[in-house]
């Protein structure tokens, strides 16, 4: 087990600026409608800078750093 | 008094058309007095939500007694069109839900129960109504009950807008808030399925042995079923956990064969002939089958209609019922339903399936709530079930069957 974190988009409070996508594309892609599919998996160490702008730069803040506890064996798909 | 014969159905309609305090008394004695121990005999039990998710009560409770004050909201809102049980349970058995309220209240340390029915249910309305004050004046609770009468729609039933809208506020989800960590008046709050609610009036009583006399070993217990559908008797009826779902379909009067039956509400599974032929109304054998017993509704096709037809249709409704909060749902929702009508028509791409099938893997899993869950789930598994259907639709046009009735039964048709 591990702590980190992960990326979770709130999607009542999203209205689809897709700045996010933009900032971090390697956990972030838009589906048809232009929301946000998230990664499951933990966010990577070199990419923890990229996430942090990108959680900053969300508009209407609906773009949220959860910490987790994981197994590092964690699988998952984009969402 | 002694327990009534724990093998005989119905148990929960046994007092159709005598809703009153005196004959649910002299049929089931008083409301029993008991406490926090009861949270034990609801574990042995094995009580799962009848409100579509099959939750283990006895958790759910377990997690609610660690918190404040809390407050009990029965959820007879039942915003499913193809589910008519808890209105009838309401209409025709008031008070087995209002003991199971009351029970929950007494064994949480509860304040207060807020019983919400749907306002177009003026019938259920009705009787809980008059339910509640003759309690009232019998001084038959510890706590006050209160009836409210919930704007209509399907998400209406989502907990958490459920909780909202007793807040004061629209009746719209919110994303990740809990009503049992933080609910009616920012409270930790039990929301409850009525019909969940009426076994555990009869635990209280009986105990959990009773309770499990009929139904599965890892299933106790009955169920209510709303049949609708090509049946000749669309009805609400009581059956013991894991009876076969032919056994239901017969007396409900579904010409054979039948092409397909959702099992589990609007936002639940189609099973194909085999399936529907061997199935067994138990969340087990039904999740073994990627099913779920859901709110116990069963909307069965029938030898001469449509089922793609039916499929496009109910997530068409389904599409209008999102609560238009979530891109993925709010837009996502109706491009699939366009997506199938579509493929009613003649000449629809090959790689028509593959898109939707696409579209249906962005939505899934992506709301505040779970409404988009349950149409993604619905349309999966009717693309699967009528697979033959897409293809004739493809190749020749129009079926010119007519999609099955999605007509609901009434109260008075109830049989059990
Ligand atoms: C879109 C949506 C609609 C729902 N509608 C209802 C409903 O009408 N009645 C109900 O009891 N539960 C409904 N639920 C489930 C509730 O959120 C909740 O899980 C349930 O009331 C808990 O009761 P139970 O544990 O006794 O099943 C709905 C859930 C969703 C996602
Ligand atoms: S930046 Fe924020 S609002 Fe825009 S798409 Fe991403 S999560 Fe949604
Ligand atoms: S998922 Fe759909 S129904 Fe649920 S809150 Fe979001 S928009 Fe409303």
């Amino acid at each position: 087990m591990n702590r980190t974190r992960r990326l979770v988009v709130d999607p009542i409070r999203c209205d689809a600026h897709g700045i996010c996508a933009e900032l971090l594309p390697e956990l972030i892609q838009l589906d048809d409608w232009g929301y946000p599919m998230v990664s499951e998996q933990p966010v990577p160490h070199h990419l923890e800078a990229h996430a942090r702008r990108a959680v900053a730069a969300c508009p209407t803040l609906a773009l949220l750093a959860t910490e987790v506890e994981v197994a590092r064996t964690a699988g998952g798909r984009a969402r | 008094m002694t327990a009534p014969d724990a093998s005989q159905l119905p148990r929960l309609l046994a007092t159709v058309a005598r809703p009153d305090l005196a004959s649910h008394l002299s049929r089931w004695g008083g409301p029993p007095r008991r406490g926090p121990e009861l949270l034990d005999e609801l574990g042995r039990s094995r009580l799962g939500g009848r409100g579509g998710a099959g939750f283990p009560t006895a958790r759910k409770w377990a997690a609610l007694a660690a918190g404040g004050r809390p407050v009990v909201v029965v959820n007879a809102t039942e915003g499913e069109p193809a589910s008519n049980k808890d209105k009838t349970l309401l209409v025709h058995a008031p008070h087995l839900v209002l003991d199971g309220a009351s029970l929950a209240a007494r064994a949480l340390g509860a304040s207060e129960v807020i019983v919400c029915v749907d306002r177009r249910a003026s019938a259920a309305l009705r009787a809980c109504g008059l339910a509640i004050s003759e309690r009232a004046g019998r001084g038959l609770d510890a706590v006050p009950f209160r009836l409210e009468a919930a704007p209509p729609g399907y998400v209406t039933g989502e907990e958490s807008a459920l909780v909202n809208w007793i807040n004061g506020n629209p009746a719209l989800p919110s994303f990740g808030r809990r009503p049992y960590e933080r609910g009616v008046d920012g409270r930790p709050t039990l929301v409850q399925n009525a019909e969940t609610l009426a076994h555990v009036a009869l635990i209280g009583r009986f105990g959990s042995s009773w309770f499990g006399a009929l139904g599965t070993d890892a299933h106790p217990g009955t169920a209510l079923v709303t049949v609708t559908g090509d049946v000749r008797h669309p009805s609400v009826y009581e059956v013991a956990m894991g009876t076969p779902l032919v056994d239901v379909l017969a007396p409900a009067g579904a010409d054979q064969p039948v092409q397909g039956v959702l099992v589990g509400g609007y936002a639940g599974t189609w099973l194909g002939p085999a399936a529907a032929t061997s199935a067994r109304l138990d969340p087990a054998w039904l999740g073994s089958a990627g099913a779920s017993l859901g709110c116990g509704s069963l909307v069965v096709v029938g030898p001469h209609t449509c089922g793609l037809k039916a499929v496009a249709m109910i997530a068409a409704w389904m599409a209008g019922q999102s609560a238009g909060q979530c891109g993925p749902c709010a837009r996502g929702l109706p491009t699939v339903a366009d997506g199938l009508g579509r493929l009613l028509s003649a000449g629809a791409p090959n790689k028509w399936n593959a898109q939707i099938d696409r579209w249906l893997w962005m939505i899934d899993g992506r709301g505040a709530c779970k409404h988009p869950d349950g149409a993604v789930r619905m349309i999966r598994s009717g693309i699967q079930v009528f697979a033959r259907e897409i293809e004739s639709h493809r190749h020749g046009g129009d079926c010119r069957r007519p999609p099955p009735s999605l007509a609901l039964p009434r109260y008075s048709e109830v049989m059990v």
